[in-house]
């Protein structure tokens, strides 16, 4: 039978909490139960309509003031309700996040951007979520908070596969944590697809810290080349600490497309993105250098 | 099912009722208040044609629950035009001919006075940027950019 669109077929109850403590009590509530968090509805709603995700409770949390707000005094905090349109117009994002403000705007288009948010990114947990390699890279942090209390889990551990992520079923991500950045750092993301709104075939972002001409430390993050986003370790074992040149850089790129597992699906195939990785590794490392202060 | 009471703002006139939860926005504006200048394409976010207003900003009634406008401000195509006198996107779009069957239209038109709100004098490739989400499968494209800058404050690009 062919999906109908349209309409939104599947019943459910709708709740729609005021404040993040009925949030909380809600998802304590229903924690043994079907229950799900709506915080943009552009993949939610999407799978609802279309591969018969069931839920029996929805809980839409996007109008809750405590999870409204961004905090640019110390490093970045943003609320789990923000828009990703709302984030990528501060100025500090711009300015100090490159790689986040890049990977935010790569995505789908206004519409989408002005629905969907940044937890509802991280949760939703696709190999291919833009803001996920910025997020590693930069080392931040989501708050999951319940009923029971209150941790912070790294984005890097709290996906563990593709829709699969530590977060218990009476925990609600309140915000995403990004650290204050260092002054000699710099960092870039890159993203490839057939149109500009499309899904990744390959995204990555690139973290770096200079002192003079050597790399201080690093991360690459490389997306949709594994069930979820990957440290090239390896290759950034091979940048930390060295004067960064551009055969250096070569070296690199090789070892960190011989690090990663792309798979063959409908975007992309194996021998273009172990290609392609190599390239934007490339592209993402010179411009984050360069970002950084650095010298080629 | 449990029906939702919503009370919201649609084109200036304040509207109150009862939904399924269930209930997209889209079938709300379309079956029940008949403006039906809002369109259904894809359902899935890709293709911009049911583009609506909420507090101003343009996001997909598709993928909108009607339970979650409750307390919001949603502008329509038929909200812009004041009477007869249509709003200058309206007539910019006429006068550069960028309308051809009219189905990706009043989403075109929506996103586009969203744009120059956020950033009154864009560059070509500011707007094609921020037209990304709203597709035109009569190939109307460079007509809606013309017809996009020559609304714009300093674009006066002349209409075909």
């Amino acid at each position: 039978m062919q999906t109908n669109t349209k309409i939104l077929a599947q019943e459910f109850e709708y709740l729609a909490p005021k404040t993040l403590d009925e949030a909380l009590s809600l998802l304590d509530n229903y924690k043994d139960k079907s229950a799900r968090i709506l915080a943009g509805g552009t993949d939610l709603l999407v799978k609802m309509k279309t591969i018969d995700l069931k839920t029996d409770y929805l809980i839409n949390i996007k109008n809750i003031p405590e999870l409204n707000f961004i905090d640019t005094a110390d490093g970045l905090k943003i609320g789990a309700a923000v828009p990703l349109s709302h984030i990528e117009r501060i100025e500090k994002v711009q300015e100090r996040y490159p790689a986040l403000y890049e990977g935010i705007k790569s995505m789908a288009a206004i519409a989408v951007r002005n629905m969907g948010t940044i937890a509802g990114n991280i949760c939703n947990a696709s190999p291919a979520a833009d803001t996920v390699p910025p997020l590693i890279a930069y080392g931040a942090e989501v708050k999951l908070v319940s009923k029971r209390g209150e941790r912070t889990v790294s984005v890097e551990d709290f996906i563990t596969g593709v829709g699969k992520t530590v977060i218990r079923a009476d925990e609600l991500i309140t915000q995403v944590n990004i650290p204050e950045m260092n002054k000699n750092s710099g960092s870039a993301f890159s993203k490839k697809g057939r149109v500009k709104a499309d899904i990744a075939k390959i995204n990555l972002a690139v973290y770096l810290e200079r002192e003079d001409n050597i790399c201080k430390d690093c991360k690459i993050v490389l997306g949709s080349v594994a069930v979820k986003a990957i440290r090239a370790k390896e290759a950034e074992g091979l940048l930390k600490g060295q004067t960064v040149s551009a055969s250096l850089i070569d070296k690199i790129t090789k070892k960190a497309s011989e690090e990663i597992k792309p798979i063959d699906d409908i975007r992309s195939s194996v021998e273009y993105r172990t290609e392609i990785a190599r390239v934007i590794v490339e592209d993402a490392v010179k411009i984050a250098w360069e970002r950084a202060g650095g010298e080629l | 099912m449990k029906k939702v009471e919503i009370e919201f703002t649609i084109n200036g006139k304040k509207t109150k009722l009862f939904v399924k939860s269930n209930t997209l926005l889209i079938n709300v504006i379309r079956n029940e208040l008949y403006l039906t200048g809002d369109k259904y394409g894809c359902g899935i976010g890709e293709c911009g044609a049911c583009t609506v207003l909420i507090n101003g900003e343009p996001v997909l009634s598709c993928l909108t629950l009607a339970a979650d406008v409750d307390g919001k401000e949603i502008t329509t195509i038929e909200g812009l035009a004041e009477g007869d006198k249509l709003h200058p996107m309206q007539k910019a779009f006429l006068e550069n001919a960028a309308v051809q069957c009219g189905f990706c239209t009043p989403g075109m038109i929506l996103t586009a006075t969203a744009l120059l709100k956020e950033n009154p004098n864009p560059t070509e490739d500011e707007i094609k940027d921020y037209m990304r989400g709203n597709i035109c499968r009569c190939t109307g494209y460079i007509q809606i950019v013309k017809a996009i800058e020559s609304c714009a404050e300093g674009g006066k690009s002349e209409p075909i």
